[in-house]
């Protein structure tokens, strides 16, 4: 009990400015001076008009995106699996904090993107769907969501909470046979021990994070720096920061070095495709076990409902 | 003669009839052989239970849960001074059939034992479908299924169970008094719920019947 309250104390949480209080007992992320964390709006003030209806079906869209976007889907995934509490929760890569960044340069794209464009990126990448077009009911729900849960944040900001928190480097390589046993451990409870995830019936209750219903080579959480970041601040579920940075590593190497869906801008080459879009952080076109990986999974991705 | 006996024992071993699998319904109206006190006396052949008693409701509970419990109770991994001569007295195929017994019962309606005022409603509410992140802690529905029917084989159903029993368990986990949660995942969040929120999330689940509500209002 001891060692679960003090991993709470030092964890992440924006508490002062939520309550209207400052709590003495929580470190915030906010060394003392800086401004406290962005606190989106709550729920019940989205208004009750035909904007607000927009808002509704963007956060529907967000957290059950196969049932209310399912024609751009190719996976079982949903947007909040990756970015948790309905895309509030800060380091979790949370909205209001991308919508005020852009339009933006982006070097994935080499050029200059508009969040909606972002957003494209999300289905093609991250839900390895097809892209909604430009203007699209579902694309216009999700920016209103966006830009209502930024209400009254600072445009162009790097708003504090935005994205998955940077781990500094580790101090020993990340080791993939270390991150499998961390993973047997915190992980395969949910997600299952093939990353294959939990289902009931035909729905995922906890996502796959490997393989062909997973993300696909070219979405950010391929990265073990992304990953790991990620890993750290939120994982496992309801225990967040319980994991060292070390141990961060090791388990989101482990993950990321397993086959998914292939990078849909692969040009027949993995070496080649490495070289133009992976030059980063990742296993996409190195060995894991003797095998490049990269190619996909080998049994034909199964399209879920 | 020697030779006669060993065949004659040799036959007769093989010709043993194996032992049949457990009846789990006649386990738990009349206990085992070994001792174990009959289920039913203090869960109800229905599985329903008496919250008051702390005698939890089993009906519809998954299998695969209930057997881990009484493996648990009966190493002590899970401490309780009344479940650990009972589950101990039960070999693991009779827990098993137990077990299955249970799970296979209609769930019953909602135990709905203790009042639920607006103020428990609102914030049990909030805390079943949406958590407060504010406090780290996820919405039970995420993790106990849609609805609080469970996610086999780990999550159990939570929705309709006695409030006695769910804010005796919140507290046993954050006290550490419960400690055979997988990964530690109840013990980490109890310890961030006051005895309010306990209490309310408790009184939630006690009336919850599940609904097909709009996902977003």
């Amino acid at each position: 009990m001891l060692i679960a309250a003090l991993l709470w104390t030092t964890s992440v949480l924006p508490v002062a400015g939520t309550l209207g209080e400052h709590r003495e007992d929580v470190k915030t992320t906010a060394p003392p001076g800086v401004a406290a964390m962005f606190t989106p709006p709550q729920e019940i003030e989205i208004p009750d008009d035909e904007f607000g209806n927009t808002v509704r079906l963007g956060k529907n869209i967000f957290v059950h995106t196969r049932r209310y976007a399912g024609k751009y889907v190719g996976n079982g995934l949903d947007c909040a699996n990756c970015h948790l509490n309905d895309g509030r929760h800060p380091d979790s890569a949370p909205l209001w904090a991308a919508y005020v960044k852009y339009p933006a340069y982006r070097k994935k794209t080499g050029r200059v993107d508009t969040y909606e464009e972002r957003l494209q990126g999300c289905f093609r990448y991250s839900m390895n769907g097809t892209v909604p077009a430009s203007g699209s009911r579902e694309l216009t729900a999700l920016v209103a969501y966006s830009y209502w849960l930024a209400t009254g944040a600072p445009v162009g900001e790097n708003l504090k909470g935005g994205g998955y928190p940077e781990l500094s480097k580790p101090a020993e390589a990340p080791s993939i046979g270390r991150g499998a046993r961390i993973y047997e451990q915190n992980c395969a409870l949910c997600h299952g021990t093939n990353g294959e995830g939990t289902r009931a019936g035909d729905k995922y209750v906890f996502p796959p994070l490997w393989g062909a219903d997973s993300f696909n080579w070219g979405a950010g959480m391929h990265r073990i720096n992304t990953a790991a970041g990620f890993i750290r601040a939120n994982m496992p579920y309801g225990k967040p920061n319980s994991l060292d940075e070390q141990q961060a590593w090791d388990v989101a190497a482990f993950v990321v070095s397993h086959e998914r869906p292939p990078d849909p801008r692969y040009s027949g080459s993995l070496a080649e495709t490495r070289k133009k879009h992976h030059d980063e952080m990742c296993y996409y076109g190195e060995r894991v076990d003797g095998k490049p990986v990269g190619g996909g999974p080998r049994p034909a991705a199964r399209k879920k409902p | 003669m020697l030779f006669r006996n060993t065949l004659a024992a040799l036959v007769l071993a093989v010709a043993q009839p194996g032992q049949s699998a457990p009846d789990g319904a006649v386990i738990v109206k009349q206990g085992n052989a070994a001792g174990a006190l009959a289920c039913a006396t203090c869960h109800g052949e229905n599985g329903i239970g008496q919250g008051a008693g702390n005698f939890v409701r089993l009906a519809g509970l998954n299998e695969t849960y209930l057997a881990k419990q009484l493996r648990d109770f009966a190493s002590g991994l899970r401490e309780n001074a009344i479940m650990k001569p009972i589950a101990g007295a039960l070999t693991d195929e009779e827990k098993s059939a137990v077990a299955r017994y249970f799970a296979g019962l209609p769930l019953p309606p909602p135990a709905a034992d203790v009042a639920l005022d607006e103020a428990r409603r609102a914030r049990g509410e909030n805390l079943a479908r949406r958590g407060d992140w504010d406090k780290a802690v996820p919405a039970c529905f995420r993790c106990h299924g849609e609805n609080g029917r469970g996610v086999p084989p780990h999550f159990p159903a939570i929705a309709g169970q006695s409030a006695f029993y769910l804010e005796a368990q919140m507290k046993a986990w954050r006290e550490g008094t419960r400690h055979n949660d997988a990964v530690g995942l109840m013990a980490a969040l109890a310890g961030r719920l006051s005895d309010g929120d306990i209490k309310a999330v408790a009184a939630y689940l006690a009336h919850y019947r599940g609904d097909n509500a709009p996902d977003s209002r």
